[in-house]
């Protein structure tokens, strides 16, 4: 999972990882440890108990803070999503009765399985978040941040101020006007021109192919779940055996193609999220220039007029150089984190292949020169 | 007549050997609209002397082959045989098929009908007494044979209904059986679990069928969309990493569909062959069980007589008496034919029941080997496509 985004969480003075988490009901507490060698913390190793609204908090200052507006915030952490095997949970409940005794017990093994699966990977995204963050020379320094790591008692409290000062306002405004104002703006950067038809469309496509990935996993954890039913009814080996296969098969897909695809979508939003606010800082700009020209026509306010197109201009600038240097830093991050999933998912595509081919080979070879297959399941 | 014992038994089923193969091939469509129906070419070839030739082969529709187990599940002399029933009949799969309906689910279904047809006629044709019986000669030789009339309610729920109707008088025998030998009741037990377990089995394979039909929808839909992202990606060789992998997962879609079909027609379909099988052998069963109260019956009725006689010695009425004494004789003689007959079916059962267990080990064993054996292929290929793959995907930089 770590591969989604490489090259982090290497710098030893700031040093960041979540050893350990704690399930309740439906609230996930995650155990934050920082190690670190800067003189701005107050110990050079700490842990703090944080929840997955604690990073939310964290993630919408960051959007909020104009200083950042040239950066790419990395995406939020989604919320920790148990569906999938709360719903297993329940039917394996309610279909107790009708089940042998070794069927429930494989199901409940594979049910046990799935939430450790879900567990790791909330685990691991909400880990990569602060990574990004401690890894990023601006980001890291974040005063909010700070605190996130090192602040021992509940957020909470702060978390409620912040939605009273903010309100989520800024969010709700960015999101309506942008799709309007990034297409609407005329570039005058090549750079940007290509970035931005490059990024809206691979966007739709990436958004595209994670929903059908998926899919195509749950359509293989489907597979997984019938072959455990049936190696349970069938009491044959060959069968249980795959039943292994395929969940592993169902998972490891996952990993990599799938938490890939899904990360990378999340990520050129964010990057996206860059273009509308230089986009939006443009037409700061363009509306200040005409703003000066009236006050030039009118010979009213003209310093005003002047001094705040000087500090569009300015913004523009700066926010044009930092999404330069952040949009090409992005594009190299791609392209290695999608090499070394690829790499990774063929070579345990070939792994995995070559050991059920073992196995059934030797199945077959068994029936060939035995085969009281009929003997073995029913008069047991 | 003496029981033979158990080893003799067997040693008479080991001498029996075969050299009959039926083939069902060539579906083709006859007329058109709702009148028409697939004929199918069922060739024979034997080096057995009771047949006119070699090789040959007739065309049959589906009613014809319903026909033929019809004419012989109700003939006395194969009382007690498992008689192997035939494939269930489909009107929703049927009225595509006539429709004129090319699609590739219509494909299907005459495929598995054809195969089902097949297996059925080469299980009619494995079976000593049934090959020496004149309607099988016909069905495999004869060119123009009759239409079989009132097919209607002999394949699929009919055939199973017929099954349970038939238990259903049996248990609701006043009379239990008093077995001396408790094989019967034993191997009736271990059929009935039998049959469930398939019915469990069947539903299950059932399912996976379904759900890997659902992953090569998913997977050939993703790999469009993994085409699509290849294009759009503006580092070169990432995005010819892409693409290749968009055409492996398009190979995988096929890999599946593959494996689908061997989920179906190798296994799915031997499930369900045995569930049917099993109510046949179930059948039997019912059949010794009524041979037997046949034979309780005519002794009651014989004793009744004889009671009758017995009033008429004592009331002195000679013409009666004479008629009484014919009618004693008549059901004496039943008793005894009766009684005959229900060994005969004891024995048959039990010979039958023997070739049947010997039969479904080899099925299966043969079956399995053959689900294996397409994994393996399958796998084999799944190899060489990511082999293909992995040298694209080191080389992105």
């Amino acid at each position: 999972m770590r591969s989604v985004s490489v090259d982090l969480n290497n710098d030893a003075s700031l040093l960041i990882d979540i050893p350990d988490a704690l399930c309740e009901r439906d609230k996930v507490k995650f155990t934050v440890h920082t190690k670190t060698t800067l003189s701005t913390f107050q110990k050079p190793e700490f842990s703090v108990p944080r929840q997955h609204e604690d990073f939310i908090w964290l993630h919408d200052t960051l959007v909020e803070t104009e200083d950042y507006a040239g950066l790419i915030i990395p995406p939020a952490p989604p919320k920790p999503d148990f569906e999938s095997p709360r719903e297993k949970m329940h039917k394996l409940g309610e279909g107790e009765a009708t089940m042998t005794k070794e069927e429930y017990a494989k199901m409940k093994q594979e049910l046990e399985a799935e939430y450790l699966a879900v567990f790791k990977k909330t685990v691991q995204v909400h880990e990569i978040f602060l990574q990004r963050l401690s890894s990023h020379p601006m980001l890291s320094k974040d005063r909010n941040f700070q605190i996130f790591l090192e602040y021992d008692q509940d957020l909470s409290v702060r978390r409620k101020n912040a939605k009273e000062m903010f309100g989520g306002f800024f969010k709700n405004m960015v999101k309506s006007a942008d799709e309007v104002l990034i297409s609407g703006i005329k570039e005058v950067d090549d750079f940007f021109e290509q970035e931005k038809t490059f990024l809206l469309d691979y966007y739709s496509k990436i958004k595209d192919s994670t929903a059908k990935a998926e899919k195509m996993t749950r359509s293989h954890k489907n597979i997984a779940d019938d072959y455990i039913h049936i190696s349970a009814t069938l009491n044959s080996i060959s069968a249980d055996d795959s039943t292994k296969v395929e969940g592993r098969v169902a998972s490891d897909q996952e990993l990599k193609l799938t938490e890939l695809l899904r990360y990378y979508m999340r990520d050129i939003q964010a990057a996206k999220d860059l273009l509308y606010r230089r986009a939006r800082a443009l037409a700061d700009y363009e509306n200040s220039n005409k703003a000066l020209d009236k006050a030039r026509l009118k010979s009213k306010d003209i310093p005003q007029a002047e001094e705040h197109q000087q500090q569009c201009l300015h913004k523009f600038d700066k926010l044009s150089e930092s999404g330069k240097r952040e949009l090409t830093g992005f594009k190299g991050r791609r392209v290695v984190a999608f090499r070394k999933n690829l790499i990774e998912m063929a070579e345990l595509e070939i792994k995995h292949a070559k050991v059920s081919n073992i196995m059934t080979g030797s199945h077959a070879e068994r029936y060939s020169y035995f085969g009281t297959w009929s003997g073995d399941i029913y008069f047991n | 007549m003496q029981p033979t014992s158990l080893e003799q038994l067997e040693e008479e089923e080991a001498k029996d050997s075969f050299d009959v193969d039926v083939a069902v091939t060539n579906p083709e469509k006859v007329g058109d609209g709702m009148n028409a129906y697939m004929a199918y070419k069922v060739s024979t070839r034997s080096s057995l002397p009771m047949f006119r030739s070699k090789t040959f082969s007739v065309r049959r529709r589906f009613s014809d082959f319903l026909g033929l187990y019809e004419k012989l599940s109700v003939k006395q002399s194969l009382h007690g045989c498992i008689v192997p029933p035939p494939p269930e009949k489909s009107v929703v799969g049927m009225t595509k098929v006539k429709v004129g309906m090319d699609d590739p689910s219509s494909v299907e279904f005459v495929e598995r009908r054809r195969a089902a047809l097949e297996r059925y006629i080469q299980r009619v044709v494995s079976h000593p007494s049934l090959l020496q019986d004149p309607d099988v000669r016909e069905f495999l030789e004869r060119d123009d044979l009759p239409r079989a009339v009132n097919t209607q309610a002999l394949s699929g729920a009919g055939f199973l209904k017929m099954i349970n109707k038939a238990s259903d008088a049996v248990n609701k025998m006043t009379i239990k059986m008093n077995e001396s030998d408790t094989w019967f009741e034993d191997k009736f037990q271990e059929v009935e679990n039998e049959e469930q377990q398939l019915r469990k089995l069947h539903a299950l394979v059932d399912s996976l069928v379904n759900h890997r039909k659902e992953l090569c929808g998913n997977t050939a839909v993703f790999a469009k969309s993994m085409a699509m992202l290849g294009n759009s990606e503006d580092n070169t060789a990432l995005s010819r990493a892409l693409s290749q992998l968009a055409e492996v997962e398009d190979k995988m879609e096929q890999l599946h569909q593959e494996q689908a079909a061997s989920d179906f027609f190798i296994f799915a379909e031997l499930l369900a062959d045995y569930i049917r099988l099993l109510g046949a052998v179930r059948g039997c069963f019912d059949q010794r069980m009524r041979a037997w109260q046949r034979w309780q019956e005519a002794q009651s009725t014989l004793q009744k007589k004889r009671e009758a006689e017995a009033k008429l010695l004592w009331a002195n009425k000679p013409e009666k008496l004479q008629q009484a004494k014919e009618e004693i004789t008549e059901w004496e003689a039943r008793v005894t034919q009766y009684e005959r007959d229900f060994d005969r079916i004891g024995m048959t059962v039990r010979k039958e029941v023997l070739r049947f267990e010997k039969e479904k080990a080899k099925d299966f064993k043969s079956q399995i080997i053959k689900y294996l054996e397409a994994m393996l292929q399958s796998q084999q290929r799944l190899i060489k496509f990511w082999e293909a793959f992995l040298p694209e995907a080191k080389a992105i930089a």
